[in-house]
């Protein structure tokens, strides 16, 4: 706790250069990675990641120096041929896009790796560290440096605002953007360069080989969340910059602890978290969503029991738990759920040993049944399905139908008085 | 004097063909899909481009919207270059053509054709927002604006995308199949649209499918089959000669051809006859 807020407090100049620095660069990856990923170009991302390494050789190599701007200048250059690589290669020849992204990635990658390990047995004095680059270098971080990411996130965030709409229709139809008349090879430039510088700078905190992690998984666990791209946006910045704090806490607790890699478990962790919790499309609201949908079935079937049972003897609305199992079969704890579902809702109520169906009970009981005749109606007459053949079918869609649907349906058959097998169809008591 | 130099410029320009298309031929994976499309259309008619599948019905309109480079031939409307006319046209892409699990509501989308070169980095104005708003109310979206596309059915987004058409305020349309996957309530609400627009003396061109409908559906009629089959007022090409020879399959030697054009790498065109450049006076 102690070390939280020692941390918190940013009194250590150091720690204060390595958090903010993670959370800038977090944050940015994470801005431009939200086009990325709605462009679906997450893969074009990884590759022009790794391609950046020999530019940081080669741009280290012919100057001799490791100030952040000349390395970023030759990551650029050599990101950027990456992707205009990729790009060619799949369109002129006959290559598939998978195929030409990782090519592009494992041979620029090769000959970063190649030059890089030429440097450091070159001996120059200075070289130490670039290998860094590889799984980035966060603790390692100046307040040159900083200075120098703040200043190339600042430009992204700005670039990214002024453009946001243009951005925002590039991604969803770019056809259309070119149609409208607006300059699109000029903002994809624009687009593809701010990635690329988005990319050059991550690479500080997590390094090239993690550096995909930064730019796509922010945006991959915002987006269910949210239906707006520029709250989705916001969403994805706050994750990768909360990765970015929490990755140089754990380095700052624990010194041997590597950053870049922790700031990429973070991330993953919280999109894991997403994939399960998030709003209707998560694993867990689906799986909610399943048992809802089962015990509506199983109760709306019991009251189906119920009907049948009352239709052959309309004298009596009282049957027992054996007139119902026999009518309809359910195991012991389908039998008591859907029981239990009908008493909260008021449709039963015991009498004895007895369920009595209450007037409510009998009314959605008759809308069950209707929607089940009125589905064979409509399996006979519009899709010609043979009488023999329809029960089935009926027996699930019976579930399903929303009361809109009832309404097109009755209009539709012409509020039918019998069903396919001359059973009365209920409708309601007025 | 003067009003009557006036007149006759007038009387130019709406006698100027909507759309001239010239010598058109166009490769897709360096496989010729149109031959030397040659033919015009005048203002203000409810025109159809029908033929079979893959007879280069989309790549016609891709080229006409100058989203693909053809090998020869030029396009021309209102008698001039696309790019001097830009403002006048209008593109419906196919309802296919986009990822609709996209993050973004009916209204942006609809104002999406509100976006120009003119208001590059501006945000959109009270007058744009009035368009948008009109555009949905005339495809009858108004009650959806807030809704997300993702939650929308098929011919939902197709409304949208005839909405955001709208909201360009184009004098030419042209839509890249407007009635596929759209219920026969909606077909019915959209052609009524269409022909209001035609009414009010705009252009119309509808690529479709559909041999059935076209016929009652449009005033003009292109048919295609990698070649122009015909173009001309429906009754003129509506005839079971021109339909058999657009819809009687390819021609064997032109698709050999084409196959071979595409194995040896072949150029489509000498650059001597390209005829890129148009006569027009744009």
């Amino acid at each position: 706790m102690d070390k939280l807020l020692e941390f918190l407090s940013f009194q250590d100049p150091n720690v204060r250069v390595v958090a903010f620095g993670t959370i800038f660069l977090g944050m940015s990856a994470a801005t431009v990675g939200t086009f990325a990923f709605l462009r679906k170009r997450s893969l074009v991302g990884d590759a022009v990641a790794h391609a950046i390494l020999p530019g940081i050789a080669i741009a280290f190599m012919l100057f001799q120096t490791k100030n952040p701007f000349v390395l970023m200048s030759g990551a650029l250059v050599s990101g950027w041929l990456a992707m205009l690589l990729i790009e060619h290669l799949s369109k002129s020849t006959k290559l598939k896009p998978d195929t030409s992204i990782g090519l592009v990635l494992s041979v620029f990658f090769g000959v970063g790796i190649l030059l890089l390990t030429s440097i450091q047995h070159s001996g120059a004095g200075n070289q130490a560290g670039l290998d860094q680059f590889l799984f980035g270098k966060a603790a390692a971080m100046t307040q040159n440096d900083l200075l120098a990411y703040g200043i190339v996130a600042l430009i992204l965030l700005i670039t990214v605002a002024l453009f946001f709409k243009e951005f925002k229709l590039l991604s969803f139809n770019p056809a259309f953007a070119e149609a409208s008349g607006l300059p699109v090879k000029r903002l994809q430039f624009i687009l593809s360069t701010i990635t690329v510088l988005a990319i050059s700078i991550g690479i500080q905190s997590v390094g090239v080989v993690l550096m995909a992690a930064l730019l796509i998984t922010p945006a991959a666990t915002a987006r269910p969340w949210t239906e707006n791209l520029l709250m989705m946006m916001v969403l994805a910045g706050l994750a990768g910059g909360f990765s970015g704090l929490v990755g140089s806490f754990i380095s700052f607790t624990a010194p041997n602890m590597p950053t870049g890699p922790w700031i990429v478990m973070c991330l993953s962790f919280l999109a894991l978290f997403s994939l399960f919790l998030a709003p209707k499309k998560g694993i867990l609201a689906r799986i909610q969503q399943q048992r809802q949908n089962r015990k509506k079935i199983l109760s709306e079937n019991l009251l189906k029991a119920f009907y049948h049972l009352r239709e052959n003897n309309p004298e009596t609305d009282t049957f027992s738990n054996l007139q119902l199992l026999r009518k309809r079969h359910f195991s012991q704890s389908e039998y008591q759920t859907a029981l239990s579902r009908l008493r909260r809702n008021f449709y039963i109520m015991p009498k004895g040993e007895k369920w009595q169906l209450s007037e409510k009970g009998y009314e959605e009981a008759k809308r069950v049944v209707r929607l089940h005749r009125l589905w064979e109606m409509y399996l006979t007459e519009r899709m010609r399905l043979k009488a023999d053949h329809i029960h089935p079918n009926a027996e699930t869609i019976e579930h399903i139908i929303t009361p809109e649907i009832e309404a097109q349906l009755l209009r539709e058959l012409d509020y039918p008085e019998t069903d396919p097998h001359q059973s009365p169809i209920p409708y309601p008591r007025n | 004097m003067r009003w009557v130099v006036k007149f006759e410029s007038l009387k130019m320009e709406i006698n100027t063909p909507a759309l001239e298309v010239h010598n058109l031929t166009a490769s897709y994976n360096r496989k010729p899909v149109l031959w030397d499309i040659d033919f015009q259309l005048p203002q203000g008619q409810l025109i159809g481009i029908v033929g079979p599948n893959g007879s280069g019905k989309t790549t016609l309109l891709k080229s006409i919207m100058g989203l693909m480079e053809p090998d020869s031939g030029y396009v021309n409307l209102f008698g001039k270059k696309l790019d001097d006319v830009r403002e006048r046209v209008s593109y419906v892409p196919q309802r296919e053509s986009v990822d609709w699990d996209f993050p973004a509501s009916v209204f942006e989308v609809v104002q999406m054709g509100r976006y120009r070169k003119s208001n590059l980095f501006r945000r959109m104005s009270t007058v744009d927002r009035e368009i948008t708003t009109r555009s949905l109310e005339k495809v009858n979206m108004l009650e959806y604006a807030r809704r997300q596309i993702s939650q929308l059915s098929g011919g939902q987004q197709q409304r949208v995308f005839i909405a955001r058409s709208l909201a360009q305020q184009a004098d030419i349309y042209l839509m890249d199949e407007p009635f596929v996957g759209v219920d026969a309530a909606t077909e019915e609400s959209i052609l009524a649209l269409l022909t209001e627009m035609k009414e009010q003396g705009k252009t119309v061109v509808i690529v479709h499918h559909d041999l059935q409908t076209a016929y009652e559906y449009f005033d003009w009629i292109v048919l295609l089959n990698t070649r122009l089959v015909a173009a001309g007022p429906k009754d003129e090409v509506f005839t079971s000669d021109l339909l058999q020879e657009a819809y009687g399959g390819r021609l064997t030697v032109l698709s050999r051809i084409g196959d071979l054009i595409a194995k040896k790498d072949f150029p489509l065109r000498e650059s001597a006859f390209k005829e890129k450049e148009g006569r027009g006076d744009g």
